[in-house]
């Protein structure tokens, strides 16, 4: 058992956190969530010149070859920075589904521009009804000999509004809540048939519902085999889950350390807030909410890196603990900054708005608990 | 023990309902969903209310009062909530209204009392500082004597919609003697004297109701000032102590878990209803229970104040249990709204997008967040009860 850092992973935290200190302050935040891509290009080229877009990527797609660890790494500067550009849904969501199931050309294809920051990609598995189920799908596609034609609608696409090029989960067959019968297709955000709406999240990040008329798709847009999507949609998911958990992480450290700096300067009484007793308390819970949230995501990180049998399970529990134990974060974060808490000026309710959009992204705490329950509590398995 | 109502009691509810179901009408409701035409909804529903004479169920008769028992009140409220309609703006008809008719001399009742009751001045309320939040007592702002006049100096903050506001009323400073609670008057401040400025301050939820009230060498006529000076605690605490009427939201609250409840029923995941699933059963229960009881717990204050008793730190507890429900529901509605919660107000339709409330489930949930800290926090609040009820010290 080690829960040490390589060096090199800790050479990759020390640069992001430089980066975020010097060149991604907060009032930089703030002008890139104003302007109307909602994330800066150039910012982007940076990471890709920095390595950060190679890390997941294995060494002879010209990637670092780096895991689930690096990964997590990753995300949770991310999180104390607040950062807006898209590395879930272009590296993680994107980048890992053409990783783990491309085939030679879309992988050598692909797989260069996202490492050089030259392409955006989005992963289009939602839709209106589904809620957070990811084999909820009505979209359709049907094949014919020269390729495939897709219909229907996804939204809330992550980074839609940048995205050139989206997977799109639909199905080939089967009916709207079956497993089986959902294909991945690669579709041209600006093909012929494709509108597309952008709006804004109250994190920041612009989103996307697409609409899909009739696209003519070609023989070589199918991602996987067909009909055997649902299997990489939950894997792809599952890693994600586990890294925007990690972003998460680095959120509420940065709630915690701020709100405890706070009640040490803010005076009432005559006393700093922090002396007394009621908020020591509150503070030592959330401390210890971060805590058990830290402790779960090393489990998750490494248990995915080792490839245990236990995942399913374990992705459940996280992602409910980073919901409830967030919520109780940025609820005393808020709480304790008193009025200052409930201003667009501080950062502390930025933090606390992307922890409620983290909670809501890949399903949220009852969704999860549910889920974790269902597997755990099943007397009919256990028989 | 007795909480059935009585005949004249029904008869009294299909005189409001029939009441709200005409005058609140929907071009009316359309005004109030829109921020540019809010202050005007506002004035206009209040004027309505002034026409049929209930404008100030709380008041004295002879001030403008309806003369209502504590039940009509109570059904009044409820079926306000049902209707769908908010509560009135609390500054002036809440407030300053009762400070003035309880302490202020004849003149000013003569002047302010009828203006408030015929919404023909907005007023806002200047009472925490930079400075001074949660102990309140250690306000700053200045108001020295100058023969006829204070000159007042000094800067207010949260003050809730000063940039309509014709009139402010602030608590100063006048006195730095003593306890720092002997030292503070009550003093009404015209907002188009010289030397004001209102400063803007955006909220969490991306809107603008707050506003810091800055007063540079401000002129304030005597006549202005309420009752005593250095008395102005006194009429200020006695304010939050007479003004409770409402202050758990329970009829708001209400309305607001039956439509959480009905919404659920209509959100599927995995081609089950929200409502079917036993763990939001379970957080929306746990909401209804408690407000079931918090329902009776504030009749049971009213009928206490009805029958003579002095309201006293009970409403400390309808505050922190009425502000913990109200946040609950706000909590259950972003549940239900799952990633809809996000969006932005956006110049696409819900339609286009795909829900009708998720905008408006995250503002009223985000700027929820205030009402756990405003009015006196609720770790304020728990601090009168220890001391006020448990006797620690």
């Amino acid at each position: 058992m080690n829960f040490d850092f390589t060096e090199e992973q800790v050479m990759l935290r020390e640069s992001i956190t430089r980066f975020i200190q010097e060149d991604y302050k907060f009032d930089e935040r703030r002008r890139i969530s104003k302007s109307s891509s909602g994330i800066d290009k150039e910012v982007w080229k940076t990471f890709a010149q920095l390595g950060w877009l190679s890390i997941p990527f294995s060494e002879n797609s010209g990637g670092f070859g780096g895991g689930p660890v690096d990964v997590s790494v990753i995300m949770e500067e991310f999180g104390k920075g607040l950062v807006l550009e898209p590395y879930l849904p272009t590296v993680l969501l994107f980048g890992g589904l053409i990783n783990s199931a491309g085939n030679e050309e879309q992988c050598s294809d692909l797989l260069p521009k996202i490492i050089e920051g030259d392409l955006f990609g989005a992963f289009a598995y939602l839709e209106r009804q589904s809620r957070y189920e990811l084999t909820d799908v009505m979209t359709k596609v049907e094949s014919h000999s020269e390729g495939f034609i897709l219909d229907g609608e996804k939204v809330v696409v992550l980074n839609g509004l940048n995205a050139s090029k989206l997977i799109v989960s639909a199905r080939t067959s089967g009916d709207q809540f079956d497993r089986e019968g959902i294909s991945l297709f690669l579709v041209s955000a600006d093909a012929d048939g494709v509108d597309r709406v952008s709006y804004q999240m109250m994190d920041g990040q612009m989103v996307s519902n697409f609409r899909f008329n009739n696209v003519s798709l070609g023989t070589n847009s199918l991602i996987g085999s067909l009909g055997e999507g649902s299997e990489l949609i939950e894997r792809v998911v599952r890693e994600a889950t586990v890294a925007i958990s990690a972003e998460a992480l680095g959120i509420m450290g940065e709630l915690n350390r701020k709100t405890l700096e706070y009640s040490k300067t803010r005076k009432q009484f005559g006393s700093a807030i922090g002396s007394f007793q009621v908020l020591q308390h509150r503070m030592v819970d959330t401390f210890m909410a971060y805590e058990q949230v830290k402790s779960l995501l090393y489990r998750a990180v490494c248990g995915l890196a080792e490839d245990s049998d236990d995942m399913e399970c374990i992705v459940h529990a996280l992602k409910a603990l980073v919901g409830k134990m967030g919520k109780q974060i940025f609820g005393e974060a808020i709480q304790i900054h008193g009025g200052m808490g409930i201003t667009d000026e501080l950062d502390i309710g930025h933090y606390a708005k992307r922890l409620m959009m983290i909670n809501t992204t890949f399903g949220g705490e009852d969704y999860h608990q549910e889920k974790f329950n269902n597997l755990r509590y099943d007397y009919h398995s256990l028989a | 023990m007795d909480t059935s109502f009585s005949e004249a009691d029904l008869l009294f509810r299909d005189e409001v309902k029939n009441f709200f179901s005409s005058a609140y009408d929907a071009s009316l409701q359309k005004q109030f969903e829109s921020f540019n035409t809010y202050k005007d909804a506002v004035i206009e529903w209040q004027k309505r209310l002034y026409k049929q004479g209930w404008i100030a169920p709380n008041w004295p008769v002879k001030y403008g009062g309806t003369g209502w028992s504590s039940t009509q009140k109570f059904i009044f409220e409820d079926e306000r909530a049902s209707a769908g309609i908010r509560e009135v703006m609390p500054f002036g008809l809440g407030m300053v209204g009762p400070v003035i008719y309880t302490f202020g001399n004849e003149k000013q009742k003569e002047h302010f009392l009828p203006r408030i009751l015929k919404s023909e001045d907005w007023w806002c309320q200047g009472y925490s500082e930079p400075g001074s939040g949660s102990d309140l007592a250690s306000l700053k702002t200045r108001a020295e004597d100058d023969g006829d006049h204070y000159v007042v100096n000094g800067s207010k903050i949260w003050t809730s919609f000063a940039q309509y506001a014709d009139w402010i009323f602030c608590l100063v400073r006048t006195s730095t003697e003593g306890k720092k609670q002997a030292g503070i008057s009550f003093l009404l401040i015209d907002m188009r004297t010289d030397g004001i400025k209102v400063n803007p301050i955006i909220s969490i939820d991306n809107h603008h109701s707050l506003n810091e009230v800055e007063f540079v060498d401000v002129r304030v006529p005597k006549e202005n000032l309420i009752g005593e000076e250095n008395k102005g605690w006194t009429y200020a605490k006695s304010l939050l102590a007479h003004e409770r009427t409402g202050i758990a939201g329970v009829a708001d609250t209400k309305r607001a878990l039956f439509n959480a409840q009905e919404l659920a029923r209509r959100e599927i995941n995995g081609g089950k209803a929200l409502l079917e699933n036993p763990l939001f059963q379970k957080r929306l229960s746990d909401i209804e229970i408690e407000l079931l009881a918090l329902e009776f717990t504030e009749l049971r204050v009213l009928a206490s104040v009805a029958s003579g008793g002095a309201p006293g730190a009970e409403s400390s507890l309808l505050k922190i249990k009425g502000t913990e429900m109200q946040q609950a529901v706000q909590e259950i509605m972003m549940e239900i709204a799952a990633h809809y919660q996000g969006v932005l107000d956006t110049e696409h339709s819900s339609e286009v997008i795909g829900h009708e409330f998720g905008s408006s489930a995250r503002r009223a949930y985000l700027y929820g967040r205030a009402a756990t800290i405003y009015g006196g926090s609720n770790e304020i609040q728990k601090n009168v009860i220890a001391k006020a009820v448990l006797g620690l010290e």
